[in-house]
């Protein structure tokens, strides 16, 4: 929390900064005349005070945080604790919350000794820290000030600060996507350690219930990931497109070809209230409206096996909210088909249909395709559509009325449990999050390259 | 079509084959008449349900209890309800008991779980409200339990339907707006379950979410739009951006546990970790509709002010930028609107515990409303099937706001160049 007090301090001294700068600038402009304005000065020394401090917090918060660490389990106190890793952290991650405050009282009396322990620590390494940050700004300001003359080009320097904000806001999409890769790959890989790589690409069984004691029956679990990718693609790659490719392309179709204007600013809006609803909403609906009477429909068929959780609900329940993405993207490719084309076709005697039939639904069929990849790679990375209704059995099956399950499923369900992180269940979770990440990636680079190229065909 | 096919209208198989071509086109017309009325109907149909089971969770039923509290066991005195201390003393003493005590009284040995916790609360309450009461009888009005209220809306068990009708007979029992709904946190009773505390939850999370968000998304589209020079990293973040606007929402959400969680040790189920990951989900979004509206601003305007002496950053941030904020508003406003409904990412930051009371600041535990959805969906008591589908209506309402919002903003700010 004292760190916090640090970055006011030095919030307070930018903006004490800004206003001698300002002020400054004013007085330079009885002298001669200036090159910036004097808001530039004072934004030049606010700019200057401010960010290298920042900085300079940001990088020491997790620097202070490992060295209270260790300061806390150096001392007696802390030399006490059990040796056990889990237990160690969980009385230290109380006593963090019992010294900042969240909490009156741990589960773990040590907990509490440990906390003023904390808390002194804290504050001494905060002073420390926040005592360096306050001198680098209130040099980097005295030096900024100095520099303020009628010929100062203040506005050239806060500008190119600005710049380097401008640019580190767009290198944090570099850093989410090198997150993602990286925390990925590294459970992954403790993963692989433990589970051998073949078995988890090509294992047909999924049984990831592991034993708490390694002595005890079925300990080790299965891990073949082969059956939630099927249930993946069945759910997400088949049957949702059966429902969504028609009803989408036929909506657009209609939508852009038939309606009357005034329809279509109608109709077009509600369609994409479908996928604005949250995902969630769906999933209840299917769970609870539409599962059982799926499965009454395939008892009434005469298929014996028909599960409550099965994986037509969840399939077309999403091909519905799927529907209204199709749709916008066949809108799209059909309205980049030159006019000559068509004008051409009904020039011919061509009716409509046989116009859109034969000749723009050939034309757009790249970019449909690219739509359709786009949306199969939305549908297999949804979660709670198939989390509340489509169950937790892996099996590799074809029958659309039996439960199947899927790698957001999986991934939902290891990692919602009490379990310890480094377990294989765990870990399991974030190999299957890996696959997950590259089919999608995979799916979207094609999809994008197919569109793009179809778009250079007419341009 | 062969060479020998009749094209003189004096033919018959002309005239067949013609018909038979309308006829298609009538056919391909209607059916894709029926793929939007589908959507339509269905889309008309999810609300219907939502509504139809929903809207019940907005009332509860209230029985009239008579209370002779000088008989109860409660042991309270007046004379210490009148301090700050009031609320716990009152939650000390047996309530619950001497409720199921009056309500047998009243209605007979049955009526012994007539009533449940939100009875309780509203006691205590009417208590704290007036100590005097616990010298004399008193006839209240309580929420009744769960399974009395199921069975008051007509589709309870036999032993409850006993008890509603006992009570109507004595005209004892009314049907009021259920406000303990809006107003209270989560609860293992569906009778005094409420929203609040995931609202309030879902309110923190997403104001986390808009201030990093909003500010990144921004910049880093005016950096893309006004000033990337035509380079290997410039194609890298522009891949990165439109690859992140594509990954499944799950994939955030392991982030969010491995780098949050696991090496930066933030607090678990807090609004704070919610809000970032959200965060990162939601930015490309926001840059995608960023770059869209800045590139809609003519160049004329650049020019015309460059002309005047300003410079490229004056130039993109006193000219450019605000005249494409409306654009850039609409496009936050809707990634927020996703980022509320999100559910995926908070469960695997373990915002998913049960938690009874709404959170008091941004590290505090918190659940938000879809969660909340997620979790009472998932309970076997009847009385929440109810309580889900309300939740579900308070989130619809949100997002309808939200973008309605957004309509208004582009049809009231945006600018036809």
């Amino acid at each position: 929390m004292s760190l916090g007090i640090a970055l006011v301090a030095v919030l307070i001294l930018a903006l004490a900064a800004a206003w001698l700068g300002y002020a400054r600038g004013r007085r330079l402009r009885t002298v001669g005349r200036l090159h910036s304005l004097p808001v530039y000065h004072g934004a030049y020394a606010a700019l200057w005070a401010a960010i290298p401090a920042l900085l300079l917090l940001a990088a020491w918060a997790p620097i202070q945080s490992r060295m209270v660490d260790q300061a806390v389990l150096s001392s007696p106190e802390g030399r006490a604790l059990p040796a056990f890793e889990m237990q160690r952290q969980s009385i230290l991650s109380e006593a963090r919350e019992i010294a900042s405050g969240e909490r009156e009282q741990g589960f773990n009396p040590q907990s509490s000794t440990l906390a003023p322990r904390i808390r002194d620590a804290q504050s001494r390494y905060a002073v420390m820290g926040g005592a360096v940050a306050l001198l680098v700004a209130m040099i980097a300001a005295g030096l900024a000030l100095r520099r303020s003359a009628p010929q100062f080009r203040a506005r050239t320097g806060v500008e190119r600060w600005l710049m380097i904000v401008l640019l580190a806001a767009s290198l944090i999409a570099i850093l989410t996507t090198l997150g993602i890769l990286l925390s990925l790959m590294f459970e992954s890989l403790r993963f692989f350690k433990l589970y051998p790589l073949g078995s988890f690409l090509f294992g047909t069984e999924w049984s990831p219930q592991t034993a708490i004691r390694a002595d005890q029956a079925g300990s080790s679990g299965a891990f073949g990931q082969v059956p939630l990718l099927w249930g993946t693609f069945f759910i997400g790659g088949i049957i949702a497109m059966i429902v969504a490719v028609p009803l989408g392309l036929m909506s657009a179709i209609y939508l852009t070809q038939y309606a009357h204007p005034r329809v279509r600013a109608w109709l077009k809006p509600i369609l994409e209230i479908l996928a604005g609803v949250p995902t969630v909403v769906y999933g209840y609906f299917a769970a609870l409206t539409v599962a059982p009477v799926v499965r009454d429909f395939g008892l009434w068929l005469g298929v014996t096996s028909a599960s409550s959780e099965s994986a037509l609900a969840a399939g077309s329940v999403m091909g519905v909210m799927i529907i209204p993405f199709i749709s916008s993207m066949a809108d799209d490719s059909i309205a980049a088909v030159p006019q000559a084309m068509r004008d051409g076709s009904l020039a011919m005697g061509a009716t409509k249909s046989e116009t859109i039939r034969k000749v723009l639904l050939p034309a757009a069929l790249p970019g449909v395709i690219g739509g359709v990849l786009l949306a199969v790679s939305r549908a297999i990375g949804e979660t709670m559509i198939v989390v509340m209704a489509a169950g937790l059995a892996a099996n590799l099956t074809a029958n659309p009325f039996a439960s199947v399950t899927t790698v957001t499923v999986q991934i939902v369900q290891l990692l919602t449990g009490d379990q310890e992180f480094d377990s294989a269940k765990t870990l399991a979770a974030f190999a299957l999050g890996l696959a997950l990440f590259l089919i999608t990636l995979l799916l979207n680079l094609i999809a994008l390259h197919v569109v793009r190229r179809y778009r250079e065909q007419y341009e | 079509m062969s060479t020998a096919a009749p094209t003189r209208w004096t033919e018959a198989a002309m005239h067949k084959r013609v018909r038979r071509r309308y006829a298609s086109e009538r056919l391909f017309r209607l059916v894709g008449l029926a793929a939007v009325s589908i959507s339509v109907l269905f889309l008309a149909f999810l609300l219907y349900t939502m509504a139809a089971k929903g809207l019940g969770g907005f009332v509860h039923y209230e029985a009239a209890l008579p209370i002779d509290f000088t008989k109860s066991d409660l042991f309270l005195d007046p004379a210490t309800l009148r301090g700050p201390d009031a609320q716990q003393n009152v939650a000390a003493a047996d309530l619950e008991g001497a409720i199921s005590k009056a309500a047998v009284t009243a209605y007979g040995p049955a009526a012994a779980e007539m009533f449940g916790d939100g009875a309780v609360s509203t006691l205590t309450k009417a208590i704290v409200g007036n100590p005097d009461m616990l010298n004399g009888r008193t006839t209240l009005w309580l929420p009744v339990g769960s399974k009395i209220d199921i069975a008051a809306k007509d589709e309870g068990d036999d032993k409850a339907e006993l008890l509603v009708n006992a009570a109507r007979s004595k005209h004892a029992l009314r049907r009021t707006f259920n406000l303990p709904f809006l107003t209270s946190s989560d609860s293992t009773d569906p009778s005094s379950a409420g929203v609040w505390g995931a609202l309030k939850g879902s309110f923190l999370t997403i104001i986390v979410t808009m201030l990093l968000a909003f500010p990144v998304g921004v910049l880093a589209a005016v950096y893309l739009e006004e000033f990337a020079p035509r380079n290997r990293w410039t194609d890298a973040i522009e891949v990165s951006i439109n690859n992140l606007a594509a990954v499944p929402s799950i994939i955030f959400g392991l982030l969010g546990l491995a780098v949050f969680l696991n090496i930066m040790n933030l607090p678990r189920s807090a609004p704070l970790v919610g809000g970032l990951t959200l965060a990162l989900m939601t930015m490309p979004v926001i840059v995608i509709a960023g770059r869209n509206a800045i590139k809609t601003v003519p160049p004329s305007i650049r020019d015309a002010a460059l002309g005047v002496g300003a410079s490229k950053m004056q130039v993109t941030f006193h000219h450019v930028l605000p005249l494409a904020l409306p654009g850039i508003m609409t496009g936050t406003i809707i990634g927020l609107a996703r980022a509320l409904g999100e559910t995926a990412p908070l469960l695997m930051i373990g915002m998913r515990a049960f938690i009874a009371a709404p959170p008091g600041g941004f590290t505090q535990p918190a659940t938000v409303l879809p969660v909340q959805i997620f979790l009472w969906s998932d309970e076997v008591d009847r009385g929440f099937v109810e309580k889900t589908s309300a939740a579900i209506i308070v989130l619809l309402l949100f997002m309808l706001l939200m973008n309605g919002l957004a309509i208004y903003l582009r049809n009231r700010f945006e600018r036809r160049w």
